[in-house]
């Protein structure tokens, strides 16, 4: 029930959007919305074991082995969650803005939640998929609407990348669905399945292109700096906080535990490689970047590949690290795009070289600014830290791992160039003297210290007791690792 | 009974609370309530400190655990206060000369506006809160969390001043120079936890934990080593030091001086049972130690900023320590952190006085003659000189002392006396280039403008206070370790020590202690003679030749602009404007383009002509044949 409410809650209240007249009447509508999702959420934590109430199933399409099933496990609270909380702050944070068509645009914005909703709970593998779908498409349209100039050639290379990747991935769930038993799409179908080692390998390139386009992995990212620039912010928000996180959540569910042995034989040994050199590549631009649009971007891929090397390395502390880092990285990144959303409203401009001296305007952003901006680089004390810290023990540690003397390393060299961007973004938006742009410049309202208070604690909370959510998610952890494990014997 | 020791999360939690008081009420108190407050939290925690030292000294020492930080799979990382001999020494000092500095603060910044003067008070409180997390930590983790934390309260206290944006890159230098040395001490803490399965103390100590770790011991210490040099300064990673008394001078006194830079050799020393399994990075940390203690001293000599000399002078102090560390003398490193804490804290206080005086003049250049204005001032900075050169009965000759002797004792067993000879001779560039700062400072005739020769005062008493305290710790803190020939127990220190810290050395005869000692003393006192003579009638000039690179450090900051920071920024300059536009767009958009093509091109053939899908059906089939018949077997 709890499950079903909150596909529910955005899907009717985002079509009965569309049929609003009043821009405010619209936005109020979908903040009320988005809080009632917040709440269901947050109610869903609390009967962790009344599991008849976090499941749903009917039928959908029995012809073809597929049924509508949904669950809340553990993985899919965190991720529901992060998906609940960030919609109100995005809009709160944004509150401000003016969009043409209002009602359409939070239209097409709760429709996305009810997708992403959707991918974190599907228990059906076709089902999985149409909510994948369910999420992009209103995207596809916020950004090619409601857009920057260079929207259209923006979107257009999003959309073309995306879809790509969807149709490689439908592809390979159809095939495993042909090779199940019953030909069912059901997860437990897709996990019981034993498929030979060689068809394994191939279906396993398909399915993780399909993902790596959308965390993104290099050298598939490049369509997302320029989505996220050319996107209001707001979509840039969901894409970056929020959407990216499918990729990872569908390796997890959908991937690891399906071809195990494929995963085995890539993941450490070539994905991880090729995924470090994309994140020092990532970080090595992120430095080079004047538009803070494109800084985040990057320094995103960079984190996110972290991610993707911890997922491989199978190790439960890894997986766990991954687990409260997808939430963490959505909270942390919301916190950035706040930051820039202001900056962009008051000042006209994302560009490094034309702000500075902040501090001295507007102290309260300042001090929020660079809040998030150590989360960012994952200071102790900070959710990052916790989860970066697990991923590289997990890396290390893992009995998977045969050049950890190199990935970790490697890898770390990230945590030392990340200081170096995010930090000379800090210095050069809020340090220095005023320039005729900043001159003028006043702090942030109470909507915005609302918003970004929230994420402060979220990340201050994260940093000094994860435990409550590493709880949550332990068992979904156990769970898959041991569904992926392809030598019971090795369990470590 | 609950242990009392379990209190102790009352010592950082004090200073917590000040940041937070002061932080978030930065608006509304004013400047003597935010110095209350600001000071008061710490004078708490110091007699806190006091308290749990006397608990430690009547036995009472372990760990307290207070919750699970982190716990997942097998891996269980408690939020844990390790207590003890070596702890509550590092205590005493942190919070002690902290108190001394907030208090000297309070006075120094008065003219700062309401809003930056909590700032900086609610900062210095964060750091003190992150200092005390790092010595008070019960596991590698939480050592890392303050580790970190004063890294980050350093780039902040830095960069106090952020309209300047020179000092912002000094900040973001220390910063990023720190992580460096950050990211070898996490691979560190990797390995401990896959070799050992727990990151305590108490297990990675024990004798199991050891036996786990002694395969690996070398890269393991010598890993945590990386991470001291670039927190405690040393080769290669040192040049943020200098660059960091961009800070506020109190700062430089409290962070860059007496507590921060010292966690390496705090962390080496609580390592200390680890470090003995390694001889080859005993040996590396020995001569870092030694090259660093020489190459800052060389640059010293050269300096003009009163506190560019001290900065030096800070480094090649820790050169000392990490010498001692890397003999084996343990208890030496630690008393010369604690001595080095009160002079140095005391010389930096100086200098900020004497800046004061000058209306925040620092180039010694324009100073001269200031003792007969600033009497508190400079006999206090005469002690401070007297201590860092090691002149008996002053503190610094007794620590200084004990790392020369161990320095012999080393060299004994190799038969050359390198360690020795080397260190004795930087202890003599020490007195040159300390008493050169005295002379041409407070001797002389004034050289200054008239004008700040008209506003030349005598500090307040809330900043004279604070360096009267000082110089009488700096003048007789070294007498809790008398060497034993001299008064039989007169060691304090060891023995206190000596559960934390494993001693096993044989003693030099007492003669050749007697020997050494007075070799050092005599060509100290010539040493200031000679310097007398030399600055007496100071007059500045233009250096030439040597002089000149070694005013220029050397050039190891253009060195390293050389060989490392450009050619990464080409390399991202190339991969962001060529890389990222051309290929990998370029491959993008020209997949994009060839569908396009192509999907033109086979636009074609949907004619809607039925003829022409009937040619194309029977040419397909006539292939579908040929391949069935001929190439598939």
């Amino acid at each position: 029930m709890i499950s079903l409410l909150l596909i529910l809650i955005p899907l009717l209240s985002g079509i009965a959007s569309f049929f609003f007249k009043k821009e405010n009447a619209a936005k109020g509508w979908a903040l009320l919305s988005s809080f009632a999702t917040v709440a269901v959420s947050i109610l869903g934590l609390t009967i962790l074991n009344k599991t008849e109430l976090l499941q749903f199933k009917c039928n959908w399409l029995p012809g073809l082995g597929s049924s509508f099933s949904i669950r809340l496990d553990g993985m899919g609270q965190l991720l529901c969650l992060l998906t609940a909380i960030s919609f109100p702050l995005i809009f709160i944070a944004t509150w401000n803005r003016t969009y043409r068509n209002a009602h359409n645009f939070f239209a097409l914005m709760l429709l996305s939640q009810a997708g992403l909703m959707g991918v974190f709970l599907a228990m059906d593998a076709l089902l999985f998929y149409f909510f994948w779908e369910l999420a992009l498409i209103p995207v596809y349209f916020l950004s090619s609407i409601w857009g920057a100039e260079r929207r259209i050639a923006a979107t257009f290379k999003f959309f073309i990348y995306t879809f790509v990747g969807s149709l490689l991935m439908l592809i390979g769930l159809i095939y495993i669905h042909s090779l199940t038993p019953d030909r069912s799409f059901d997860i437990r179908s897709f996990y019981a399945v034993a498929i030979d080692n060689k068809t394994q390998h191939w279906i396993f390139w398909l399915m993780f292109v399909a993902f790596a386009i959308k965390i993104p992995v290099f050298p598939f990212h490049s369509w997302q700096p320029d989505t996220y620039e050319q996107s209001p912010t707001a979509v840039t928000m969901v894409l970056s906080g929020i959407m990216v996180k499918m990729g990872l959540f569908a390796v997890i569910r959908w991937l690891l535990p399906v071809l195990p042995s494929a995963s085995f034989a890539y993941g450490e040994k070539m994905i991880s490689m090729w995924v470090i050199v994309g994140m020092i590549y990532a970080s090595l631009l992120a430095w080079r970047q004047d538009d803070m649009k494109r800084l985040i971007a990057y320094s995103s891929i960079a984190h996110l590949g972290l991610m993707v090397v911890a997922i491989f390395s199978e190790s439960e502390i890894g997986m766990q690290g991954v687990m409260i880092q997808m939430f963490n990285h959505g909270i942390n990144i919301l916190g950035l795009w706040v930051i820039v959303e202001i900056l962009e409203r008051k000042y006209g401009t994302r560009k490094l070289s034309e702000l500075g001296g902040l501090a001295q305007k507007a102290p309260a952003m300042a001090i929020f600014f660079v809040v998030v901006a150590l989360a960012n680089i994952a200071l102790p004390l900070t959710n990052a830290f916790v989860g970066e810290f697990m991923m590289f023990t997990g890396i290390f540690t893992s009995s998977m791992s045969e050049y950890e003397m190199i990935t970790v390393p490697a890898a770390g060299i990230t945590i030392i160039l990340g200081a170096i961007y995010t930090l000379r973004m800090v210095q050069k938006v809020i340090y220095g003297n005023t320039n005729a742009l900043t001159e003028t410049g006043t702090d942030i309202g109470y909507n915005e210290k609302l918003v970004l208070g929230i994420i402060v604690i979220l990340i201050i909370a994260g940093g000094i007791y994860p435990q409550a959510f590493l709880s949550l998610t332990e068992e979904t952890t156990k769970f898959i690792l041991n569904e992926a494990n392809i030598y019971p014997s090795l369990g470590k | 009974m609950k242990n009392v020791l379990e209190f102790s999360y009352l010592i950082p939690l004090f200073p917590l609370i000040g940041f937070l008081i002061t932080g978030l009420g930065r608006k509304y108190l004013s400047r003597p309530l935010t110095g209350i407050i600001g000071s008061g939290v710490i004078l708490i925690s110091f007699l806190l400190s006091v308290w749990i030292f006397f608990q430690v000294k009547e036995g009472n020492s372990g760990v307290v655990s207070y919750f699970n930080f982190i716990s997942a799979g097998s891996l269980k990382i408690p939020f844990s206060f390790q207590i003890d001999a070596l702890s509550s020494l590092f205590l005493l000092i942190i919070t002690g000369v902290g108190f001394l500095i907030h208090v000297y603060s309070a006075s120094y910044m008065h003219h700062e506006s309401k809003e930056h003067f909590a700032r900086y008070f609610s900062y210095l409180n964060l750091f003190v809160f992150s200092m005390l997390l790092l010595v008070m930590g019960g596991n590698f983790v939480i050592l890392f969390i303050g580790w970190e934390g004063v890294g980050l309260c350093s780039y902040l206290l830095i960069g106090y001043w952020f309209k300047n944006t020179e000092y912002n890159y000094a900040a973001r230098k220390a910063f990023v120079m720190n992580r460096i040395g950050d990211l070898a001490f996490l691979i560190a803490i990797f390995m401990i936890i896959a070799k050992v399965g727990s990151v305590n103390f108490g297990d990675v100590f024990s004798a199991e934990g050891l036996q786990k770790l002694a395969p690996s011991a070398t890269i393991i210490t010598l890993l945590l080593f990386v991470g001291a040099t670039g927190k405690s300064a040393q080769i290669p990673l040192y040049t943020w030091l200098p660059d960091a008394m961009a800070g506020p001078t109190p700062v430089s006194a409290l962070i860059h001086a007496a507590t921060m830079v010292t966690a390496g050799i705090y962390m080496i020393a609580r390592s200390n049972l680890l470090y003995s399994l390694s001889e080859t990075t005993q040996n590396i940390v020995a001569y870092i130690g030694l090259a660093t203690a020489l190459l800052a001293a060389t640059i010293a000599l050269k300096q003009n900023d009163i506190k560019k000399v001290l900065a030096y002078s800070t480094v090649s102090q820790l050169g000392y320590m990490f010498l001692a560390l890397g003999v084996g003398a343990y208890t030496a490193a630690i008393f010369h952190v604690m001595t080095h804490a009160f002079f140095k804290a005391l010389l930096f206080l100086g200098s900020g006085s004497v800046i004061h005086a000058m209306s925040g003049e620092q180039d010694i250049r324009n100073m001269g003659g200031l003792s007969k204005k600033l009497k508190i001032t400079f006999f206090t900075f005469l002690i401070g000189c007297l201590a860092i050169t090691g002149i008996p009965p002053f503190s610094g000759f007794f620590s200084k002392d004990a790392i020369l002797l161990a320095a012999f004792e080393h060299d004994e067993r190799g038969k050359i006396l390198i360690l020795y000879s080397i260190s004795l001779f930087t202890a003599l560039l020490t007195t040159y280039y300390m008493f050169r700062l005295l002379f041409i400072t407070f001797t002389g005739k004034f050289r200054g403008t008239q004008e700040q020769e008209h506003h030349l005062h005598e500090s307040p008493a809330l900043m004279t206070i604070p360096l009267i305290v000082l110089a009488v710790l700096a003048a007789i803190g070294g007498f809790i370790g008398i060497p034993e020939v001299f008064v039989k127990g007169g060691d304090r220190l060891t023995p206190f020590l000596s559960k934390v810290i494993a001693t096993n050395h044989e003693p030099v005869s007492r003669s050749t202690e007697f020997f050494l000692m007075g070799l050092s003393g005599v060509l100290v006192v010539a040493t200031i003679i000679f310097t007398w003579f030399r600055f007496k009638n100071y007059q500045p000039k233009e250096d030439k030749g040597f002089g000149k690179v070694l005013e220029n450090k050397w050039y190891v900051d253009e060195l390293y602009d050389k060989i490392i920071v450009n050619p990464l920024n080409k390399l991202a300059g190339f991969l962001n404007n060529f890389f990222e536009r051309f290929i990998i767009d370029g491959i993008v958009n020209g997949v994009g383009r060839a569908v396009n093509y192509s999907s033109r091109q086979l636009r074609l053939l949907q004619s809607g002509q039925v003829g022409s899908y009937v040619l194309l059906m029977v040419l397909s089939i006539l292939l579908l044949l040929l391949y069935q018949f001929f190439i598939k077997k």
